[in-house]
């Protein structure tokens, strides 16, 4: 227990915020952890503000109750900082990664942030010059990664392409890992 | 077998379905349980499978569709929730009472209304006298796990009644879990080739299935139905062991966590019994000699084995995710306590009823139950015997 990492993730119906909790987990799950990844579920439409968790852990995961404390945030979407308590639960020392080309310290400023490890890359921006398609998912994975050292970029790749080869032509599989290293190389931290 | 792969609770199920490969699946889709029927259309139509899958227009045609095609001969298995089971409702009674060896996936939703998609155990409890067995799983794993050990079950010669496999709605439906699912070959080895009982086309010896049965033989008929769930609970902890033989898992009526040297219990059903493991080992680091009692089989319910297990606990809280209404108190509590009443030493009784609609119940919650049942043991007396978790009042 003391050594699960808990995920949160926000995004909009249509964003792949499932997609990328799903991801992390079973790159995380590839590594050798347990996981656990679900979305909340509530009336599902597009554009509307949802979450999805990610739970990694050294040992099974038992538990089944909700993520209230979580330790990393990804915010797939700038404009739910406006409308979402994206800082709710998240303890003093967590990690926040958020899909703003702001800078860390000006985020901060806006947003009157206390305590807490900021971190922003553009990453729609990237998905845009990457894929093609304004999806910030993956190249969130990638920045998220590296922000929270919760895994090595390798496997996160290793595991995305594994996953999306069943879906997607190899052209696409391979920009969205574009994406990831991309976000992972320009997450800005403070 | 042995390497962990990741999956959502549904997709276990349909996975465990595609393994059993039964002969007939009649089923209609119904949130949370619409990926276990869509996951195993399609390995109907890639060719995976040999099963006639049967469409139909309702819940009510789905199970119609089963008993018909169980009362044939033939290895059935479906899928629903909530309103769907609902629809079910006079057809689920006939499955069990022509003692017709379906298995169902329940995937535990609220009942309306008004309308909630979440998970609670309203429509199980429900259906608790309409015959069927009902094993209550904890996660993924169990899910797969018991549909694959529900077939014996259901088919054993001694049985021969349906089993409904009830997971919670989302919290393990809609969630990815670790799991280690067993080879196709070990699968099929273990179900075995299904062997039909009175089939309805056996013309060579000609059965009816269903006749008028009035005053003079209705009686002895449900007299032997009782009788069926003698043998099930004896079967149900055979196949557990074989099946523990096979996976290394063990599964049996009950799982018991921390209660052999314990004076306080919790009791309950499904997902919330692991966050009450979680919550069981930090009260137990507080000095609280507490334990879980994770039940497994609600029907047959292990009366004889629960008095054996619980009688001596000073307290005992049971929690129920479902309400009867204008009842005592909660099902699962109603059943726990009309058979502690036979125990020598009868355990103090709260009731607690949580997570309707799919409310969260989490580790702290269940600390505070905990707690709380400390104090009703030092009291000596249970001051409120039915209360509420996270409730707004």
């Amino acid at each position: 227990m003391s050594k699960m990492i808990e995920v949160r993730w926000h995004g909009r119906g249509g964003q792949g915020a499932k997609t990328a909790a799903y991801l992390l987990a079973e790159s995380a799950m590839q590594e050798g952890k347990y996981i656990q990844a679900f979305p909340e579920y509530g009336p599902e439409r597009m554009g509307a503000p949802m979450m999805a968790f990610t739970r990694i852990s050294d040992t099974p995961i038992r538990i089944h109750c909700h993520v209230k404390t979580p330790q990393v945030v990804a915010v797939l979407d700038p404009t739910l900082l406006e409308t979402v308590d994206i800082l709710d639960g998240v303890p003093k020392d967590g990690t926040v990664v958020v899909n703003t080309g702001e800078s860390p310290d000006s985020l901060r400023r806006s947003l009157s942030i206390s305590g807490r490890r900021l971190f922003t890359v553009p990453a729609t921006q990237i998905a845009l010059e990457t894929i093609g398609k304004p999806i910030p998912n993956t190249p969130m994975i990638g920045a998220m990664i590296k922000a929270s050292g919760l895994l090595n970029i390798e496997a996160v790749i290793t595991n995305t392409r594994k996953s999306f080869e069943k879906k997607f032509s190899g052209l696409v599989v391979e920009k969205n890992i574009q994406a990831i290293r991309r976000a992972y190389e320009e997450v800005k931290s403070e | 077998m042995g390497k962990l792969i990741s999956m959502e609770g549904n997709q276990a199920a349909a996975e465990a379905m595609r393994q059993i490969n039964p002969d007939v699946v009649a089923a209609y889709p119904i949130t949370p349980q619409t990926e276990v029927v869509q996951t195993f259309a399609q390995f109907v139509a890639d060719g995976r499978v040999d099963t006639e899958f049967i469409t139909v227009e309702s819940e009510h045609s789905a199970m119609s569709a089963c008993v018909g095609a169980a009362a044939a001969g033939t290895r059935v298995m479906t899928a629903t929730s909530a309103n769907g089971m609902a629809l079910m409702w006079e057809i689920l009674y006939i499955a069990a009472s022509t003692r017709l060896p379906i298995v169902m996936a329940l995937v535990n939703r609220a009942l309306s209304a008004n309308i909630n998609i979440h998970c609670d155990h309203s429509d199980s409890m429900g259906a608790r006298d309409a015959g069927w067995i009902q094993l209550y799983c904890e996660n993924s794993q169990e899910v797969y796990d018991t549909l694959i050990q529900a077939v014996r079950i259901a088919e054993h010669p001694q049985v021969r009644l349906p089993v409904m496999v009830c997971y919670d709605g989302f919290i393990i439906s809609h969630a990815v879990e670790c799991l280690k699912l067993l080879e196709d070959k070990e699968v099929q080895e273990f179900v075995g080739e299904f062997k039909p009982v009175n089939s309805l086309l056996d013309i060579a010896h000609p059965h009816t299935f269903g006749p008028l049965d009035l005053y003079d033989f209705y009686f002895e008929h449900k007299r032997q139905q009782i009788e069926a769930y003698g043998p099930a609970k004896q079967v149900i902890v055979e196949i557990g062991k074989q099946f523990s033989a096979l996976s290394g898992r063990e599964y049996g009526l009950f799982e018991g966590y921390r209660l052999q040297d314990a004076r306080l219990a919790i009791v309950l059903l499904g997902s919330a019994a692991g966050t009450a493991k979680e919550a069981v080992d930090r009260l137990r680091a507080d000095g609280l000699p507490i334990g879980l009692l994770k039940l497994r089989a609600f029907r047959p319910f292990p009366s004889e084995e629960l008095i054996q297990l619980l009688g001596g606990f000073e307290a005992v809280a049971v929690l129920d995710r479902a309400v009867s209404f204008g009842a005592t108190a909660g099902p699962l509590f109603t059943e726990i306590s009309s058979a502690l009443f036979r125990a020598d030493r009868r355990p103090l009784l709260v009731n607690y009823i949580y997570g309707l609609g799919g409310r969260d119940i989490d580790i702290e919650d269940i600390q505070k139950v905990g707690e709380e049942l400390e104090r009703t043991a030092e009291r000596g007396k249970t001051e409120q015997l039915v209360d509420y978790v996270s409730v707004r009042e």
